[in-house]
């Protein structure tokens, strides 16, 4: 086993680890900070139930080894709300019922921030559809999944705000 | 159990009288989009050590080696547990007590019967050093062929079906029925295993203490979980704790406890420390169930106005070599369409896989998708539209039986949903309608149905003198909704704002729910939840109505109703008080009452109970390519009383897209040299992503069903599958002539 000094910061936190090199950048969140809000469902960037930002941009956090990202900065599903009050990505998650189970939500969550920011898709639901299409949701909500995008996305742009990213 | 959950936490409610019925948001929702759910693999309890399977790489045959001391020799592996350590149980895995006890592979033998099955498993300080010792265990291997397909081995009739059906049923003479029909259709239709495939793969954390066991495991039955556990290894069920308050996703795969999970526990007691044991996602592929591949041969015969004058269904279904699940899929005619003959078998072979499971819809999906197929292509061959044809078929009473049903609002979901859809300008012949792209585009249609089932509940009410309410069962919510729906039944039952009623599921220490599935816990812990509250505000009045001193006194049980925190007379609604005061004068902290919920036998004897919806589809199919997209799915279904649509809604969307992905996408496939499965993973496994997914539109049809249970409740978590899967099949043959005969669909079969 072999070790490397890694710099992390992780939803504003900044974390200073000694890290076994084979650790992908999922399970050190999950088995080793403490954040299991992200989840593992497949471990091959094939679910997309693992997806975070990293320095903005989505990746499955199961196809990244954490020494790769050091000096990163991770937001996760944790870091999205500020305290009691939901992002509007989240509240229109809600409203929508763009989940059932909700295994797959923080990485739809994740995505949809991502892709928000890319800017690509726009208003235009096949767009949404195709950017959100790495993201399976086995109770398939996608229907509400669409219509929470659209919304948040509306909401955001009155408000001027791009992103919590 | 709540208060940890933080459910109580949300926002109120806005709403206006009773709690059933209402739109609400989901009360986890918070918990769920802010990634605090607390899931079975979230869990890491102070010296928790990581587990990892090693499962077999054949079919069939033995295990000669593994390297135990290669594994155990790497950094951070603690033990190796092989069937020559593994701790004792106090029954045989492979003992079958009942239908619902599923033989299990706890390392027993060295013995392997299907790909994908423990045989060993690495404890390690962290994830990475077990998954490492489990793969430097290099397992040798005697192998022997393994029995794959449908005509994989010697066929049997099985001595009962699903739960104990009859494999082979008969009503009149189908023979002499189809002798004298005016026309005739026979088809065979092959469909594949599929995998359930949750999201979340099946996951334990396992801690000992002394007998005392401690469980966060994924469960759609706690008390059947509980009681296996607790039967394996020899303590009383109350030493077994299982906590589930979420699931990532079961259908049908969480039902029973599984192999691997017990090995979770067996992982613990050997090494004396808390253990987590997660599945990786190809591990899913055999130990934990899947739904059975089947061919179906269907005969039809029909008089000279479209009238079925017999209908024969017949299912070819597999299970493994070592237990018996056969799925009932032939079973789907036995309720649909009105025939004086009607005759159902199955038959089955023994394969090296996995033992198949419950599956969402199980036998319901499978039959469907084969008689609305075959009904489609009746419908033709009488050169009648497929929904007037199933209108002249329609049943009045359930043709298998001849009894009454309790409901049925399937006219209205024709109407409704054809209407919605458009069906009316739809052309009778294939192949004629294309879009502007030049896109053949086909409609078809379906119809969905399931049946109205109910097991068995137990629920706890309390009112405190604080004015609140407490209702506990151990309900399982895996994405359907029980942590809102229950609620909702709750408050209604206790006469309280929802706001009011602390409510606690998804724990084994609970009064036992029974079980998540069947479309049942609706109806069933709704039921227990609605007699707990009534039983308690019976106590409660008996205070008031027996107190001189309440302006209650005097009204008699019957005559007081319970709302908003208040008791009123039903004949001077002017005259109530409140529980806190009835509470306060009687000097008493809190007030019990319990209830249960249970199908009446009586009305079981009586009466059809079954769910009903209609389906039509539009797909597209590009001329060139064969290339299939479904564009819009329109449903209608009629399910009794509807508890909360938002919800309802999303249980409809999610099974019509199930009916979409076992049209086109689904299918496990067997390599027929090794046994092994080739595609076992999401990517290759294909089940529906969002661009898959066309415009659905589920229409609600309003349904009174006094004979199901008091509140009218029937289920809807699996009907959607049903009737849709057909309507894709039958859309493709619109748009291409071509008659879908194996699923999923696939591209060479319409260029062919």
């Amino acid at each position: 086993m072999t070790t490397l000094p890694i710099s992390l910061t992780v939803n504003g936190y900044r974390h200073e680890l000694e890290v076994d090199t084979r650790v992908t950048l999922l399970d050190l969140l999950r088995e080793r900070l403490e954040l299991s809000g992200t989840k593992k469902g497949c471990d091959r960037g094939q679910c997309g139930a693992c997806t975070v930002l990293v320095d903005g941009k989505r990746i499955n956090s199961c196809l990244a080894l954490a020494v790769s990202h050091d000096g990163a900065e991770v937001l996760t599903i944790e870091g999205v709300a500020h305290g009691e009050e939901l992002h509007p990505v989240q509240a229109a998650f809600i409203a929508h019922d763009g989940f059932q189970c909700g295994f797959c939500t923080p990485g739809q969550i994740m995505s949809t921030l991502g892709l928000i920011a890319e800017g690509q898709a726009g208003d235009d639901p096949e767009r949404i559809r195709e950017g959100l299409s790495g993201n399976i949701c086995r109770c398939a909500a996608y229907g509400g999944i669409v219509e929470a995008v659209l919304e948040a996305r509306q909401h955001l742009a009155g408000t001027g705000r791009r992103t919590a990213a | 159990m709540m208060l940890e959950l933080g459910l109580n936490q949300q926002p109120a409610h806005t709403r206006q009288g009773s709690s059933i019925g209402q739109p609400l948001t989901r009360r986890d929702g918070f918990l769920k989009v802010t990634g605090t759910a607390r899931y079975a693999a979230d869990n890491h309890p102070p010296g928790m050590l990581y587990a990892v399977l090693a499962v077999s790489s054949i079919a069939r045959g033995r295990v000669v080696s593994l390297d135990i001391e290669a594994a155990k020799a790497h950094s951070g592996v603690v033990e190796v547990m092989t069937p020559l350590n593994r701790p004792a149980l106090a029954v045989d895995p492979d003992a079958k007590d009942h239908p619902f006890m599923f033989r299990l592979d706890l390392l027993q033998n060295d013995g392997v019967r299907y790909p994908n099955q423990s045989i060993a498993v690495v404890i390690a300080e962290t994830l990475e050093a077990a998954t490492e010792g489990a793969a430097l265990l290099s397992p040798r291997y005697e192998t022997l062929p393994a029995r794959v397909g449908l005509d994989g081995g010697k066929s049997f009739v099985p001595r009962g079906v699903g739960v104990g059906n009859p494999a082979v049923q008969e009503k009149g003479d189908v023979e002499a029925g189809l002798e004298s029909a005016r026309t005739r259709i026979e088809a065979a239709y092959e469909t594949p295993a599929q995998y359930h495939n949750a999201m979340e793969p099946h996951a334990i954390v396992a801690a000992w203490d002394g007998d005392q066991l401690s469980i966060d495991t994924p469960s759609q039955g706690l008390a059947m979980a509980q009681g296996r556990i607790a039967g394996l290894f020899g303590i009383a069920p109350r030493n077994v704790h299982i906590r589930s308050p979420f699931l990532g996703g079961g259908f049908g795969s969480k039902g029973m406890i599984s192999g691997p999970q017990v090995l979770g526990i067996l992982a613990a007691r050997l090494v004396g420390r808390p253990v987590k044991l997660v599945l990786r996602r190809e591990q899913m592929y055999g130990p934990v169930g899947h739904r059975a591949p089947a061919r179906q041969t269907l005969r039809m015969g029909m008089d000279g106005e479209g009238r079925l004058t017999a209908l024969s269904h017949h299912a070819r279904t597999t299970s493994s070599t070592f237990d018996d699940f056969f799925e009932p899929a032939a079973d789907a005619s036995h309720t649909l369409y009105a025939s004086p003959a009607i005759a159902t078998s199955h038959d089955a072979v023994r394969l090296d896989t996995g033992t198949p499971l419950f599956m969402r819809a199980p036998g319901e999906a499978t039959g469907s998708i084969a008689l609305e197929s075959a009904i489609d292509e009746a419908a033709h061959a009488c050169g009648m539209d497929p929904l007037e044809f199933r209108l002249r078929n329609y049943a009045e009473v359930e043709p298998m039986t001849g009894k009454p049903f309790s409901s049925k609002a399937l006219r209205e979901c024709y109407e409704q949903a054809a209407e919605a859809f458009g069906w009316a300008s739809r052309p009778l012949q294939p192949r004629r309608m294309r879009d502007a792209d030049g896109f053949l585009t086909g409609w078809g249609m379906g119809t969905a149905t399931f049946p109205a089932l109910m097991f068995q509940a137990e629920a706890r009410a309390v009112l405190r003198a604080d004015g609140s309410g407490l209702m506990e069962t151990g309900a399982q919510d895996m994405g359907q909704g029980a942590w809102t729906a229950f609620a909702q039944i709750a408050a209604d039952g206790l006469g309280l704002d929802i706001d009011q009623v602390d409510f606690r599921a998804g724990s084994s220490d609970l009064p036992n729910a029974g079980i998540a599935g069947g479309s049942g816990h609706t109806a069933t812990a709704g039921m227990a939840i609605h007699n707990a509250g009534a039983a308690v505000i019976a106590r409660l009045a008996d205070l008031a109505t027996g107190n001189e001193a309440s302006p209650l006194f005097g009204a008699g049980n019957e005559g007081v109703l319970a709302r908003g925190g208040r008791l009123y007379r039903r004949d001077d609604e002017s005259r109530g008080e409140s529980y806190s005061e009835i509470l306060a004068r009687a000097g008493l902290a809190e007030i019990e009452g319990h209830g249960k919920g249970a199908p009446d036998p009586a009305s079981q004897e009586t009466y059809a109970k079954h769910a009903h919806g209609a389906v039509f589809a539009e797909v597209k199919v590009d001329p060139d390519l064969g290339q299939i997209r479904v564009t819009r799915l329109v449903g209608a279904f009629a399910a009794g009383r509807v508890i909360n649509p938002r919800l309802v809604r999303s249980q409809y969307y999610g099974g019509m897209i199930w009916g979409v992905s076992f049209a086109l996408h689904e299918e496990a496939v067997t390599d027929r040299r090794s046994g092994r499965i080739q595609n076992a993973n999401l990517a290759e496994y294909h089940v529906p992503v969002n661009a898959d997914v066309p415009s659905v539109e589920a229409l609600l049809v309003h349904e009174d069903d006094p004979h199901v249970n008091a509140l009218g409740i029937k289920g809807v978590g699996e009907i959607g599958i049903t009737g849709t899967a057909g309507a894709v099949a039958n859309a493709v043959w619109h748009a291409t002539g071509v008659r879908p005969r194996r699923f999923p669909i696939r591209i060479e079969d319409l260029l062919g």
